[in-house]
């Protein structure tokens, strides 16, 4: 039986772990490769690293890190953020990145997600849609959904995936950084429209909220968060303890 | 020394750094005097089987591998690296493994639930079907991590663990010295190092005299 996975995201500047509310107001966390290693010994089935750096000084710090951690963690590692060309797969997938995922560079580029595809594998490329109500329908935003590009979601998502996007990540911004749940009806709509995996993100603040996330939607292959991670609000082993108990697939770990 | 052949398909970071964290020493080769001398074989392997099978036929490595691997040297193929050991694949057309291990590569939609994703990707729980040294250090039930779309088929006499996802998947063969898990054992935690360890063992064993 193929498991639910749980993914800590690590927001990454400055070779340090940030992670916004409704994507400002950074607050320092701790240093990703210890962050990392630790995630991984307490059963995180994949990490994410998402670099939000903007100079290049602390894109070179960037990857830094992420030769350090994939020398020294030995679980799927995804790496977003500035990857706007097929040069940047090519350079975090040197440093030891398993899976790459596209977002703003996507929407600069229609045609990334393709030569990306065709390049690296499906299996290589996630798509990663910031997705915001606006009037009634899910747009996709970008720059760290700051900007409404006034495509409607969905269909991006859809035109993604046949292009080669072999997952998809949803974050809602309407319930991202609020503690309250998932966003349930938006990922509905996404699991209806696409047959590759899809990853929640955006919302989640304890551990009941995860467990309604593969309750109610069996179709959805993982949950994301960061904040509540970092934080210890939630313990992933704790977490995959009830998920266990509650008839959810889990990778149980020895070291519990 | 083990080494891991180089033939320009995948990333060979994670299966360098897996070795090293064990303190096995590898290296990454394309010189099959290397591959004579090492005390095992690696063979990774990511993408298409058409793809990687001429890969390594036009670099001339393919001979070499065969014929370590036909000398008795313990011979462990990664995901695509493993489909390669069989005697053919029918992705896209119909072509030609190594011929080391009996069976064909077919698609996994052939025998999965129409509701399952392809491909199958994530944590799977191995089911050991018969005990062999690469499972010396792993439980029945030890969850692995799996990419793939295509699965080993008619491999009766090698298969050692299968992964449930709606069919038994081929997770792991063994066959005397030849060796291949279908998942990556570089990104199973835990699971995966020991496993790679098991390997490494047997390598040195075939080592002494």
């Amino acid at each position: 039986m193929i498991t639910k996975r749980i993914i800590p995201c690590l927001d990454v500047r400055d070779g340090r772990v940030v992670k916004g509310v409704n994507f400002t107001g950074l607050q320092d966390v701790s240093s990703p490769v210890s962050l990392a290693e630790y995630y991984s010994s307490c059963g995180a089935d994949e990490l994410v690293f998402y670099d939000i750096t903007a100079s290049s000084d602390g894109r070179a710090l960037f990857t830094e890190i992420l030769t350090e951690t994939a020398s020294k963690v030995f679980i799927p590692l995804t790496v977003g953020g500035g990857i706007n060309t097929v040069a940047d797969f090519d350079r975090v997938l040197k440093c030891g990145a398993d899976k790459v995922s596209v977002n703003s560079g996507a929407i600069r580029n229609h045609s990334l997600v393709d030569e990306a595809a065709k390049r690296y594998g499906n299996q290589c490329v996630v798509l990663s849609a910031d997705v915001k109500r606006v009037d009634g329908v899910f747009r996709v935003f970008a720059k760290g959904g700051r900007e409404n590009t006034g495509m409607e979601a969905i269909s991006w998502i859809k035109r993604c995936v046949e292009h080669g996007a072999g997952e998809v990540v949803v974050n809602s911004i309407d319930t991202d950084g609020v503690k309250t749940g998932f966003d349930l009806e938006m990922l509905a709509a996404v699991c209806e429209a696409v047959s590759v995996p899809v990853i929640a993100s955006g919302g989640a603040g304890c551990i009941g909220d995860f467990i309604k996330l593969f309750k109610t939607l069996p179709q959805v292959d993982a949950g994301l968060a960061a904040s509540i991670f970092h934080f210890g609000t939630v313990r992933i082993n704790d977490l995959k303890r009830e998920m266990h108990a509650a008839g959810i697939p889990a990778r149980m770990t020895e070291k519990e | 020394m083990l080494a891991i052949v180089d033939y320009g398909v995948g990333n060979l970071f994670s299966l360098l750094s897996s070795f090293a964290s064990i303190g096995e020493p590898a290296q990454v080769t394309d010189d099959p005097a290397t591959l004579a001398k090492a005390d095992g074989i690696i063979l990774p392997g990511v993408g298409a089987f058409g793809d990687a099978a001429e890969k390594l036929r036009k670099t001339g490595l393919e001979e070499a591998v065969i014929r370590e691997a036909k000398n008795g040297k313990p011979l462990l193929g990664i995901c695509l690296g493993m489909q390669l050991l069989f005697e053919k694949s029918l992705e896209y057309g119909e072509h030609a493994g190594l011929g080391l291990l009996r069976g064909t590569v077919r698609p996994i939609r052939e025998v999965i639930p129409a509701d399952y994703k392809i491909p199958h990707i994530g944590w799977n729980a191995l089911h050991i079907i018969r005990r062999s040294p690469l499972l010396s250090n792993t439980k029945d039930g030890e969850f692995v991590y799996f990419v793939h779309s295509y699965y080993a088929a008619d491999c009766a006499d090698s298969l050692a663990a299968v992964a449930d996802y709606g069919a038994p998947l081929t997770a792991m063969v063994q066959k005397e010295n030849i060796c291949g898990c279908q998942f990556h054992p570089e990104k199973s935690g835990e699971v995966g190092l020991r496993i790679l360890r098991a390997f490494a063992d047997m390598a040195h064993k075939k080592e002494q005299p």
